[in-house]
Protein backbone atom coordinates (compact mmCIF):
# COMPACT_ATOMS: atom_id res chain seq x y z
CA UNK A 1 0.00 0.00 0.00
CA UNK A 2 2.95 2.54 1.13
CA UNK A 3 4.42 1.46 -2.51
CA UNK A 4 1.32 1.96 -4.11
CA UNK A 5 0.84 5.89 -2.94
CA UNK A 6 4.97 6.60 -3.42
CA UNK A 7 4.21 5.84 -6.67
CA UNK A 8 0.96 8.02 -7.20
CA UNK A 9 2.88 11.14 -5.43
CA UNK A 10 6.39 10.14 -7.72
CA UNK A 11 4.51 10.25 -10.42
CA UNK A 12 2.03 13.23 -9.76
CA UNK A 13 5.21 15.06 -8.79
CA UNK A 14 7.07 14.41 -11.98
CA UNK A 15 3.20 15.68 -13.77
CA UNK A 16 3.08 18.51 -12.11
CA UNK A 17 7.30 19.85 -12.62
CA UNK A 18 7.32 18.46 -15.97
CA UNK A 19 7.44 21.46 -18.40
CA UNK A 20 7.68 20.70 -22.42
CA UNK A 21 6.60 17.15 -22.00
CA UNK A 22 8.57 14.76 -24.79
CA UNK A 23 12.28 14.54 -23.61
CA UNK A 24 11.91 16.97 -21.13
CA UNK A 25 10.06 15.34 -18.97
CA UNK A 26 12.27 12.12 -18.85
CA UNK A 27 14.80 14.06 -17.07
CA UNK A 28 12.50 14.85 -14.32
CA UNK A 29 11.46 10.75 -14.51
CA UNK A 30 15.54 10.20 -14.24
CA UNK A 31 15.74 12.43 -11.29
CA UNK A 32 13.01 10.93 -9.64
CA UNK A 33 12.82 6.99 -10.82
CA UNK A 34 16.58 6.40 -11.53
CA UNK A 35 18.23 8.82 -8.67
CA UNK A 36 16.29 9.35 -6.05
CA UNK A 37 13.74 6.15 -5.62
CA UNK A 38 16.41 3.78 -7.04
CA UNK A 39 13.26 2.17 -8.86
CA UNK A 40 15.35 1.63 -12.39
CA UNK A 41 19.43 1.47 -13.08
CA UNK A 42 20.59 4.04 -16.04
CA UNK A 43 20.57 1.27 -18.33
CA UNK A 44 16.94 -0.22 -17.83
CA UNK A 45 16.12 3.78 -18.03
CA UNK A 46 17.91 3.97 -21.16
CA UNK A 47 16.11 0.72 -22.60
CA UNK A 48 12.89 2.31 -20.95
CA UNK A 49 13.46 5.33 -23.47
CA UNK A 50 13.87 3.02 -26.66
CA UNK A 51 11.02 1.21 -25.65
CA UNK A 52 9.05 4.47 -25.75
CA UNK A 53 10.84 5.38 -28.86
CA UNK A 54 9.46 1.51 -30.96
CA UNK A 55 6.07 1.75 -29.29
CA UNK A 56 3.27 4.58 -29.13
CA UNK A 57 2.07 7.10 -26.69
CA UNK A 58 3.76 9.90 -24.55
CA UNK A 59 6.37 8.65 -23.19
CA UNK A 60 5.08 9.97 -19.72
CA UNK A 61 2.52 7.39 -19.99
CA UNK A 62 5.21 4.86 -21.07
CA UNK A 63 7.21 5.52 -18.39
CA UNK A 64 4.76 5.95 -15.58
CA UNK A 65 3.37 2.05 -16.55
CA UNK A 66 6.83 0.52 -16.89
CA UNK A 67 8.24 1.42 -13.73
CA UNK A 68 4.63 0.54 -11.89
CA UNK A 69 5.12 -2.38 -13.54
CA UNK A 70 8.69 -3.49 -12.39
CA UNK A 71 8.25 -1.88 -8.70
CA UNK A 72 4.77 -3.82 -8.08
CA UNK A 73 4.59 -6.58 -10.92
CA UNK A 74 1.23 -5.87 -11.04
CA UNK A 75 -1.29 -3.99 -13.59
CA UNK A 76 -2.98 -2.48 -10.68
CA UNK A 77 0.58 -0.95 -10.03
CA UNK A 78 1.34 0.37 -13.57
CA UNK A 79 -2.43 2.00 -12.84
CA UNK A 80 -1.66 4.15 -10.26
CA UNK A 81 1.73 5.30 -11.59
CA UNK A 82 0.06 6.29 -14.78
CA UNK A 83 -3.04 7.94 -12.84
CA UNK A 84 -0.39 9.97 -10.65
CA UNK A 85 1.01 11.16 -13.89
CA UNK A 86 -2.25 12.32 -14.91
CA UNK A 87 -3.58 14.05 -12.31
CA UNK A 88 -1.86 17.07 -12.20
CA UNK A 89 -2.32 17.74 -16.07
CA UNK A 90 -6.48 17.40 -15.42
CA UNK A 91 -6.34 19.80 -12.54
CA UNK A 92 -3.76 22.30 -14.33
CA UNK A 93 -5.35 22.41 -17.90
CA UNK A 94 -9.06 22.60 -16.40
CA UNK A 95 -7.98 25.36 -14.70
CA UNK A 96 -6.30 26.93 -17.29
CA UNK A 97 -9.05 26.70 -19.67
CA UNK A 98 -11.41 28.27 -16.87
CA UNK A 99 -9.26 31.11 -16.39
CA UNK A 100 -7.62 31.08 -19.99
CA UNK A 101 -8.80 34.90 -21.20
CA UNK A 102 -7.22 36.30 -17.43
CA UNK A 103 -3.57 34.13 -17.83
CA UNK A 104 -3.33 35.23 -21.78
CA UNK A 105 -3.40 38.93 -20.93
CA UNK A 106 -1.22 38.50 -17.81
CA UNK A 107 2.51 39.96 -18.18
CA UNK A 108 3.32 37.33 -15.04
CA UNK A 109 3.06 34.64 -17.78
CA UNK A 110 4.11 36.08 -20.93
CA UNK A 111 7.46 36.31 -19.14
CA UNK A 112 7.64 33.47 -17.48
CA UNK A 113 6.79 31.72 -20.96
CA UNK A 114 9.47 33.61 -22.59
CA UNK A 115 12.33 32.16 -19.60
CA UNK A 116 10.44 28.74 -19.82
CA UNK A 117 10.59 28.10 -23.94
CA UNK A 118 14.76 28.56 -23.00
CA UNK A 119 15.12 26.77 -19.57
CA UNK A 120 12.81 23.49 -21.50
CA UNK A 121 15.90 23.38 -23.86
CA UNK A 122 18.19 23.26 -21.26
CA UNK A 123 16.39 20.48 -19.18
CA UNK A 124 16.17 18.47 -22.74
CA UNK A 125 19.54 18.73 -23.12
CA UNK A 126 20.73 18.00 -19.58
CA UNK A 127 18.75 14.94 -20.11
CA UNK A 128 21.26 14.01 -23.33
CA UNK A 129 24.42 14.45 -21.10
CA UNK A 130 23.79 12.57 -18.33
CA UNK A 131 22.76 9.67 -20.88
CA UNK A 132 26.10 9.79 -21.83
CA UNK A 133 28.08 7.33 -19.44
CA UNK A 134 29.63 4.23 -19.03
CA UNK A 135 26.48 2.36 -19.25
CA UNK A 136 25.27 3.56 -22.30
CA UNK A 137 28.53 4.12 -23.96
CA UNK A 138 30.54 0.87 -23.42
CA UNK A 139 33.35 1.22 -26.17
CA UNK A 140 34.45 3.65 -28.72
CA UNK A 141 31.83 2.21 -31.03
CA UNK A 142 29.79 3.35 -28.98
CA UNK A 143 31.16 7.58 -29.70
CA UNK A 144 30.70 6.63 -33.28
CA UNK A 145 27.56 5.57 -33.26
CA UNK A 146 26.46 8.55 -31.33
CA UNK A 147 28.02 10.71 -33.90
CA UNK A 148 27.02 9.01 -36.96
CA UNK A 149 23.23 8.71 -36.33
CA UNK A 150 23.91 12.40 -35.22
CA UNK A 151 24.65 13.18 -38.63
CA UNK A 152 22.15 11.06 -40.38
CA UNK A 153 19.79 13.61 -38.01
CA UNK A 154 21.25 16.37 -39.20
CA UNK A 155 21.49 15.44 -42.18
CA UNK A 156 18.26 14.00 -43.67
CA UNK A 157 16.19 14.59 -40.37
CA UNK A 158 15.57 10.68 -40.27
CA UNK A 159 12.44 9.28 -38.71
CA UNK A 160 13.43 7.94 -35.13
CA UNK A 161 11.29 4.79 -35.33
CA UNK A 162 13.49 3.76 -38.88
CA UNK A 163 16.44 5.00 -37.15
CA UNK A 164 15.47 2.54 -34.48
CA UNK A 165 15.52 -0.51 -36.96
CA UNK A 166 18.60 0.59 -38.43
CA UNK A 167 20.16 0.75 -34.78
CA UNK A 168 19.21 -3.03 -33.81
CA UNK A 169 20.00 -3.82 -37.64
CA UNK A 170 23.69 -2.69 -37.03
CA UNK A 171 23.72 -4.13 -33.24
CA UNK A 172 23.51 -7.68 -33.90
CA UNK A 173 25.56 -7.60 -37.06
CA UNK A 174 28.62 -6.09 -35.03
CA UNK A 175 28.32 -6.72 -31.73
CA UNK B 1 -28.81 12.09 -23.84
CA UNK B 2 -27.61 9.54 -27.28
CA UNK B 3 -26.25 12.62 -28.56
CA UNK B 4 -24.05 12.98 -25.99
CA UNK B 5 -22.97 9.57 -25.21
CA UNK B 6 -22.45 9.60 -28.75
CA UNK B 7 -20.20 12.25 -29.01
CA UNK B 8 -18.22 11.29 -25.63
CA UNK B 9 -17.67 8.14 -27.74
CA UNK B 10 -15.97 10.03 -30.37
CA UNK B 11 -13.82 12.18 -28.28
CA UNK B 12 -12.51 8.97 -27.30
CA UNK B 13 -12.09 7.54 -30.30
CA UNK B 14 -10.04 10.10 -31.50
CA UNK B 15 -7.70 10.07 -28.75
CA UNK B 16 -6.84 6.90 -29.13
CA UNK B 17 -5.89 6.74 -32.44
CA UNK B 18 -3.71 10.02 -31.57
CA UNK B 19 -2.23 7.40 -28.66
CA UNK B 20 -1.96 4.76 -30.80
CA UNK B 21 -0.19 5.98 -33.85
CA UNK B 22 2.17 8.32 -32.91
CA UNK B 23 5.42 7.48 -31.99
CA UNK B 24 8.52 9.35 -30.46
CA UNK B 25 5.96 10.91 -27.83
CA UNK B 26 4.84 14.69 -27.54
CA UNK B 27 6.04 16.85 -29.98
CA UNK B 28 5.75 13.66 -32.36
CA UNK B 29 1.57 13.91 -31.56
CA UNK B 30 1.38 17.45 -32.72
CA UNK B 31 1.00 16.95 -36.38
CA UNK B 32 -1.58 14.22 -35.45
CA UNK B 33 -3.84 15.86 -33.40
CA UNK B 34 -3.96 18.88 -35.50
CA UNK B 35 -5.02 16.78 -38.59
CA UNK B 36 -7.45 14.82 -36.35
CA UNK B 37 -8.81 17.62 -34.55
CA UNK B 38 -8.75 20.62 -36.51
CA UNK B 39 -8.65 18.84 -40.26
CA UNK B 40 -11.08 16.20 -39.98
CA UNK B 41 -13.52 16.93 -37.24
CA UNK B 42 -13.15 20.95 -37.36
CA UNK B 43 -14.05 20.69 -33.78
CA UNK B 44 -11.38 23.84 -33.13
CA UNK B 45 -10.02 26.39 -35.72
CA UNK B 46 -6.53 26.89 -36.58
CA UNK B 47 -6.09 29.76 -34.38
CA UNK B 48 -7.39 28.18 -31.16
CA UNK B 49 -5.43 25.19 -32.05
CA UNK B 50 -2.10 27.40 -31.74
CA UNK B 51 -3.75 29.02 -28.82
CA UNK B 52 -4.29 25.72 -27.26
CA UNK B 53 -0.75 24.37 -27.91
CA UNK B 54 0.91 27.65 -26.29
CA UNK B 55 -1.09 26.78 -23.74
CA UNK B 56 -0.85 23.40 -22.97
CA UNK B 57 3.15 22.74 -24.08
CA UNK B 58 3.39 25.70 -20.68
CA UNK B 59 1.16 23.84 -18.08
CA UNK B 60 3.21 21.12 -16.75
CA UNK B 61 2.71 17.65 -17.71
CA UNK B 62 2.66 15.70 -20.69
CA UNK B 63 1.68 17.53 -23.33
CA UNK B 64 -0.50 14.94 -25.63
CA UNK B 65 -2.22 14.64 -22.16
CA UNK B 66 -2.63 18.32 -21.37
CA UNK B 67 -4.23 18.58 -25.61
CA UNK B 68 -6.56 15.30 -24.77
CA UNK B 69 -7.84 17.33 -21.39
CA UNK B 70 -7.62 20.59 -23.17
CA UNK B 71 -9.94 19.90 -26.09
CA UNK B 72 -12.05 17.35 -23.90
CA UNK B 73 -13.39 20.10 -21.59
CA UNK B 74 -13.48 22.90 -23.91
CA UNK B 75 -16.10 20.07 -26.06
CA UNK B 76 -17.70 18.70 -23.70
CA UNK B 77 -16.81 19.55 -19.99
CA UNK B 78 -15.58 17.32 -17.14
CA UNK B 79 -17.27 14.23 -18.32
CA UNK B 80 -15.67 14.38 -22.06
CA UNK B 81 -12.20 15.08 -20.01
CA UNK B 82 -12.82 11.60 -18.37
CA UNK B 83 -13.26 9.97 -22.08
CA UNK B 84 -10.67 12.36 -24.04
CA UNK B 85 -7.59 11.30 -21.14
CA UNK B 86 -9.05 7.70 -21.15
CA UNK B 87 -8.33 7.59 -25.00
CA UNK B 88 -5.06 9.03 -25.21
CA UNK B 89 -3.38 7.47 -22.34
CA UNK B 90 -5.20 3.59 -23.40
CA UNK B 91 -2.95 2.52 -26.33
CA UNK B 92 0.58 3.38 -24.36
CA UNK B 93 -0.71 2.02 -21.33
CA UNK B 94 -1.32 -1.59 -22.76
CA UNK B 95 1.07 -1.71 -25.12
CA UNK B 96 4.13 -1.03 -22.39
CA UNK B 97 1.98 -3.58 -19.70
CA UNK B 98 2.54 -6.18 -23.05
CA UNK B 99 6.55 -5.37 -23.28
CA UNK B 100 7.24 -5.18 -19.61
CA UNK B 101 5.48 -8.23 -18.58
CA UNK B 102 7.60 -10.25 -20.80
CA UNK B 103 10.77 -8.10 -20.89
CA UNK B 104 12.38 -9.94 -18.22
CA UNK B 105 13.28 -12.89 -20.73
CA UNK B 106 13.12 -10.11 -23.34
CA UNK B 107 15.92 -8.57 -22.06
CA UNK B 108 17.97 -11.84 -21.68
CA UNK B 109 18.00 -12.53 -25.40
CA UNK B 110 21.05 -11.86 -26.86
CA UNK B 111 19.89 -10.49 -30.17
CA UNK B 112 18.19 -7.40 -27.83
CA UNK B 113 21.44 -6.90 -25.96
CA UNK B 114 23.09 -6.65 -28.63
CA UNK B 115 20.91 -4.32 -30.57
CA UNK B 116 20.07 -2.59 -27.73
CA UNK B 117 24.07 -1.73 -27.41
CA UNK B 118 23.93 0.27 -30.57
CA UNK B 119 19.76 1.76 -29.51
CA UNK B 120 21.35 3.37 -26.23
CA UNK B 121 23.97 5.55 -27.71
CA UNK B 122 21.21 6.17 -31.02
CA UNK B 123 18.61 7.31 -28.37
CA UNK B 124 21.28 9.76 -26.90
CA UNK B 125 21.93 11.27 -30.45
CA UNK B 126 18.11 11.55 -31.01
CA UNK B 127 17.73 13.72 -27.68
CA UNK B 128 20.32 15.78 -28.75
CA UNK B 129 19.15 16.30 -31.89
CA UNK B 130 15.74 17.49 -30.26
CA UNK B 131 17.44 19.88 -28.63
CA UNK B 132 19.06 21.38 -31.95
CA UNK B 133 15.77 20.71 -33.53
CA UNK B 134 13.61 22.86 -31.36
CA UNK B 135 16.95 25.29 -30.31
CA UNK B 136 16.60 25.83 -34.51
CA UNK B 137 12.98 27.81 -33.86
CA UNK B 138 12.76 28.87 -30.66
CA UNK B 139 16.26 30.21 -29.87
CA UNK B 140 16.72 33.83 -32.08
CA UNK B 141 19.20 35.31 -29.99
CA UNK B 142 22.62 33.01 -30.02
CA UNK B 143 23.91 34.30 -26.35
CA UNK B 144 20.62 32.10 -25.10
CA UNK B 145 22.53 29.23 -26.11
CA UNK B 146 25.35 30.10 -23.34
CA UNK B 147 22.15 30.28 -20.80
CA UNK B 148 21.09 27.01 -21.89
CA UNK B 149 24.16 25.34 -21.95
CA UNK B 150 24.62 26.45 -18.23
CA UNK B 151 21.54 25.22 -16.59
CA UNK B 152 21.87 21.78 -18.47
CA UNK B 153 25.36 21.41 -17.12
CA UNK B 154 23.88 22.74 -13.43
CA UNK B 155 21.20 20.21 -13.74
CA UNK B 156 23.98 17.24 -15.40
CA UNK B 157 26.64 17.39 -13.08
CA UNK B 158 25.26 18.86 -9.99
CA UNK B 159 22.30 16.88 -9.88
CA UNK B 160 20.21 19.89 -9.39
CA UNK B 161 16.68 19.21 -9.93
CA UNK B 162 14.79 21.14 -13.01
CA UNK B 163 12.34 21.71 -10.61
CA UNK B 164 14.20 24.85 -9.02
CA UNK B 165 14.81 26.25 -12.68
CA UNK B 166 11.01 26.62 -12.96
CA UNK B 167 11.11 28.59 -9.96
CA UNK B 168 13.64 30.61 -10.47
CA UNK B 169 11.76 31.85 -13.67
CA UNK B 170 8.48 32.30 -11.51
CA UNK B 171 10.30 34.44 -9.31
CA UNK B 172 12.47 36.11 -11.86
CA UNK B 173 9.11 36.93 -13.88
CA UNK B 174 7.68 38.49 -10.77
CA UNK B 175 10.54 40.47 -10.35
CA UNK B 176 10.14 41.95 -14.10
CA UNK B 177 6.56 42.54 -13.68
CA UNK B 178 7.13 44.19 -10.06
CA UNK B 179 9.90 46.54 -11.99
CA UNK B 180 7.91 47.74 -14.36
CA UNK B 181 5.10 48.83 -11.95
CA UNK B 182 7.86 50.52 -10.13
CA UNK B 183 8.73 52.75 -13.49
Amino acid sequence: MGELILLYFTFFKIGLFSFGGGYAILTMIQQEVVYKQAWLSSTEFVELIAISQVTPGPISINSATYVGYKVTGTVFGSFISSLGMISPSIIIIILFAIFFRKFKDSKLVKYLMEYLKYAVIGFILAAALLLINKDNFMDYYSYIIFLVSLLLLYKYDLNPILLTIISAIVGVVIY
Amino acid sequence: MMKKLKFYFELFYVFFKIGAFTLGGGYAMIPLIQKEIVDNKKWVTEDRFIDILSLTQSAPGPIAINTAVFISYELSGIAGVFFGVLGSAMPSFFIILAIASIFNNFNENIYVIKAFNVIRPMVVSLIAYSVYKLGKNVVKDKRMWIVIIIISLIIAYLHISPIYFIILGVIYSIIRVVKKWGN
